[in-house]
This record gives C-alpha cells, structure tokens and sequence, in this order.
C-alpha cells in the first residue's frame, strides 16, 4: 500500500480565463523528495500555490493526510502542516533574522527555543546574523533564512520553489545537502527546480511539467537518462 | 509678543498637535498595511464626536469615554469589513474610491441623522478644570493631550515592535502573500490595525471637541485632511513621523493664528503639502515607497 502525504488528481488552475494548470495529477509520498522541474512559465509555482491556498483551483482534488485541502485558507494549510518557501525567498527584510525565524513559527503556542537552536545549527552563519535585518543579507544568507523560517512552523511537509535561483553553485551545493538534512529528519519535500541536474540527483520521484501538463515523471535516475529530458533540461552539462 | 504669551500658544499648539497626531497615526497606519488612504478616517473621527454627545446626555463620562471608544472601534472597524475587504484584490484606485464614498455616507448620515446644525459637545468636568503655572492658564486637557498622546504612542510603538500581532502587522504591511506563509490571518491583522486607529481617532475626538464645543457633520472634514497631511509630512507610512508631523501642524496652525493669519491657517496646511510632494514625497521619516509585488 502506497502511502502519500500528498496527491493531486487532475488539478486546473486558471488566472482570470488563462489556464496555467491543465489537468495535473501528481504523488508525493511520505517521507520522500519529490522534485517537479520543467521550464519557464510551465506552472510550477502556480502548482505550489495552489497546495498552499494563495491561488485558489478552478477543480480538482489536492488530498493532503487523505483529507480535500482545496478551498481551505492559507493559515489553516499551514497549521496543517505545509508549508512553502517562496520564488525569490521573500524574506521580511525590515525584520530581523531572528524575528524572520520567529514569524515562522507564528502559529505555535510553544517555545521556538529549541526550533531556533536547530535552524541555527542547520545554517551557523545566520547565528551570527542574528540581529541584523534581513533585507541586509546576501542573497545565500536570505535562501538560508527563507528555508530555516520555514522550518519554524514544524512542516511536515516542505514545497521549496527554485531554492538554487540566482545563487551560486557552491551555495546551491550547500542548499540541496541541506535538503536532504532536512528530508532525512522526516520532512517530506516537494521541490521546484530549473536546475534539473541538482534537483533529480537528490530527488526519489520527479514530474516533468511542460504548459500546464505533465509529461514524464519517474525515479530521479530514471529521468536523468532519459533521452528527452537530457536534451531539454540537462543541456550539455552531462 | 511677551514670554508668557508665546508660552500660552506653545501650549496650545502642543496640544492641538497632541489631538493631530493620534488622529494621524490612523491615516498611516492603513496606508502602511493597505496602501491605502482612508478617507473615511476624519468622519470617523466627527461620529466620535456625536457618539460622545449622546452617551453623555444619559451617562456618566466615565461609562461615556469607554463607550464612544467601543462604538468608535466598531463602527471603524466595520468600515472596514463592508467596504475595504471586498476590494482587495481590486485595483487601488477602486478601493480608494469607496474610502471617499465612506466618507460621504458618513457625512450625510451624521446631516440626516443629527442635522447640520452644530451640537454643544458635552464637558467633562475633570477636563475642563484651570491650573495654573506662574501667569499661565490653560484647562486640564490642554496639558493632559500631548502627554496622553506620547503615552499612547510609546504603548503603540511597544506594541508593534515587540509583540507578535505587532511582528504580524509589520510582515503584513511588507508582504501580503509571505506574511499569510506563516500562518498570519490577512483579515484579522487588517482588523486590528483598524481597531488600533479608529481607537486613538476617538482618544483624539474626545479630547480635540472638548477644546472646541461643538460637532457638525463636517468637523471631520478639515482635521482629517489636515493630520492626513501631517501622516505625509512625516512620511507616509511612519508612526514616528505621524506624530512629528501632527506636533508641527498643530504648532504651526496655533502660531498662525495667533499672529491674525487665521484666515491663512487652513490654506497654509495645504501649501506646506504641496511643497513636501515637490521636495521630499517621503516625508521627514519616510522609506522609499516601494509598490507592493
Ligand atoms: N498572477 C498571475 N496572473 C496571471 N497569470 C499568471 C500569474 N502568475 C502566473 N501566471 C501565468 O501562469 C503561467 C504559469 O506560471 P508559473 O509562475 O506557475 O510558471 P513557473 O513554471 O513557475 O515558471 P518559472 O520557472 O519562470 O518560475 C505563466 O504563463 C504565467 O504567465
Ligand atoms: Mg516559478
């Protein structure tokens, strides 16, 4: 028996007549890296929005822990356990680093302590940057803060949208290792890459979305020897 | 012009200020959270002043002053809910549109309602007692409204930085989308920052019309605009500026007036807004007005 934190059955989400979602369906299953890449304007982030309640679906069934999430508000998606670290990190740079952290775990009732403690293990450097604002870190640092905030609201599962966007291949390095950290204490992790290489290399499962549709899904290796694939998002890096 | 008058209108300027600012603190507040100007926010401020009228013809102040604040609030807040929220994900202009109708309706009501004749504003006895210090004399509110008014920021100011409402207000204001990331409640946030406003607008209400005796349906008309330019003065946006802004006005217009421009006064407020939009948009506190993604 297959057990799925998450499925979508035949998802359309459109914007003001324009459908950016064609009928999508998809499975992230417990305790897995799901990566979903596929190029610009493919729907990947609109897909991400829709789970946590930002966008709202035009129909389909988006079951989280085998109940019908559709329809229900962001702050009661994100009570429920998921949570999404946004394209372009979206930190809240007049607050501080630590505050950003806070504000991650705005609907708890217990004490962050510990919580804080972890996310600065995970990423030492925002220790050190504990009190300054976060609109005055480097894009690396924000990616960091972004993902450690997240962490904050104790997600059982995390959707990252193009975490590695502009940062560079070193950070990005650090940034999938850190992934896969988190994925090892048992967070289940749908990610959106561009960078298709780094994302099937740590991924279980991948989709591949083109328009608004899925057109290939499999293991993370068996897209990254798949003929098409390699021509259309592995370029000639292999 | 002798030491001891220039002192009396010191003093009362600082305290027509202190009325300024609390009502200016509404005005960039909602800007701050809606990029919004609530147009609405002096006729609130004038229904303040009839809430208090009928409340003290049957009650005690220390009932009425509770009352007009919770009705205040309610009525703010409401506003709100019927005629800000549907709107928004509307064009800004939109929303502002129904701010300036809110701001008619309001009006009308108060004409129909209570006519446009002026109603004595009622006196609170404790406010309107005298003191005196050497050849100065002015009435308890005069001397209780600014130092109200810095107490009531200081709170404010504590509140927004230190609590977590107060952390939520301020992601809310940066980032719509983000903030509801974390879990944060849009409306309820928007709420509150309705409620803090419409709260300090009856604080101000109640101690500006006991300075001055009597409400009209348009006694809102003309400070609304004027602590709206004071939130501007300041930089839009600014608690801290909202209250500088409000000080100066007050001060400025009290001094104005006393020199025999007060026919000038009013136009003086409107030019001094013409200059801050061609010299510094941002005001004195301002950031950067960045359009919201
Ligand atoms: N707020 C919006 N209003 C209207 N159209 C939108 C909106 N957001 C996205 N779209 C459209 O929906 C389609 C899918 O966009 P989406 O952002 O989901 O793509 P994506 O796969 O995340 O792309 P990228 O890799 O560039 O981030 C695009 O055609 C885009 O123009
Ligand atoms: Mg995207």
């Amino acid at each position: 028996m297959e057990n799925n934190i998450l499925s979508i059955e035949d998802l359309y989400v459109s914007y003001g007549g324009i459908r950016a979602v064609k009928g999508i369906s998809l499975k992230v299953p417990q305790g897995k890296i799901v990566t979903l890449i596929g190029a610009n304007g493919a729907g990947k982030s609109t897909i991400l929005r829709t789970i946590a309640g930002l966008v709202k679906a035009e129909s389909g069934k988006i079951i989280y822990q085998d109940k019908d999430i559709i329809g229900s508000s962001t702050s009661v998606i994100v009570d429920q356990g998921i949570t999404l670290v946004p394209e372009g990190r979206r930190v809240f740079p007049d607050l501080t680093v630590l505050e950003n952290l806070k504000i991650g775990g705005y609907l708890r009732k217990d004490s962050l302590d510990e919580d804080i403690e972890w996310v600065y293990q995970l990423f030492p450097i925002l220790k050190d940057r504990s009190w300054q604002l976060a609109g005055t870190l480097s894009g690396g640092e924000q990616q960091m803060l972004a993902v450690g905030r997240a962490l904050m609201s104790r997600p059982k599962l995390i959707m990252m949208d193009e975490p590695s966007l502009g940062l560079a291949p070193l950070i990005v390095r650090g940034i999938m290792d850190i992934i896969k950290t988190i994925n090892k204490e048992g967070v289940t992790i749908l990610l959106v890459e561009q960078n298709a290489n780094l994302a099937l290399k740590i991924a279980h499962y991948g989709y591949v979305c083109e328009t608004g549709s899925i057109t290939l899904e499999g293991t993370g290796v068996e897209l990254l020897n798949d003929e098409s694939v390699k021509a259309a998002y592995l370029g000639k890096k292999r | 012009m002798s030491l001891t008058t220039f002192l009396q209108h010191s003093l009362t300027g600082i305290s027509l200020g202190g009325s300024y600012a609390l009502i200016a603190i509404g005005y960039t507040m909602v800007y701050g959270i809606l990029r919004l100007i609530n147009f609405a926010h002096g006729d609130i401020f004038m229904m303040a002043g009839y809430f208090m009228i009928f409340a003290m013809a049957s009650l005690p102040w220390a009932i009425s002053i509770p009352l007009v604040i919770i009705l205040t609030v309610i009525l703010g807040v409401s506003i709100e809910r019927i005629a800000y929220k549907p709107l928004r994900t509307a064009p800004r202009m939109s929303i502002m549109i129904s701010a300036i109708g809110v701001s008619y309706l309001l009006q009308n009501l108060a004409t129909y309602l209570f006519t446009a004749l002026p109603r004595a504003y009622p006196e609170i006895p404790f406010l309107k007692k005298i003191f005196r210090i050497g050849d100065l004399s002015a009435s308890l509110v005069t001397l209780i409204t600014p130092i109200l008014t810095i107490i009531l920021v200081f709170c404010l100011l504590f509140l927004i930085n230190k609590t977590k409402s107060g952390m939520a207000m301020r992601a809310v204001s940066k980032d719509f989308e983000t903030a509801q990331l974390m879990g944060i409640k849009l409306n309820n946030t928007i709420s509150y920052t309705f409620l803090i406003g419409s709260f300090l607008a009856a604080v101000g209400s109640i101690l500006y019309f006991t300075d001055r005796m009597s409400v009209t349906p348009f006694s809102g008309t003309l400070p609304g605009l004027k602590c709206f330019v004071a939130a501007v003065l300041g930089g839009i946006g600014s608690i801290p500026g909202a209250v500088v802004g409000g000080f100066l006005i007050g001060i400025c217009e009290t001094f104005l007036v006393a020199f025999g421009y007060s026919t000038f006064s009013d136009a003086f407020t409107f030019i001094l807004l013409i200059v801050i939009l061609l010299f510094r948009p941002t005001g004195l506190f301002g950031e950067k007005i960045i359009d919201k993604v």
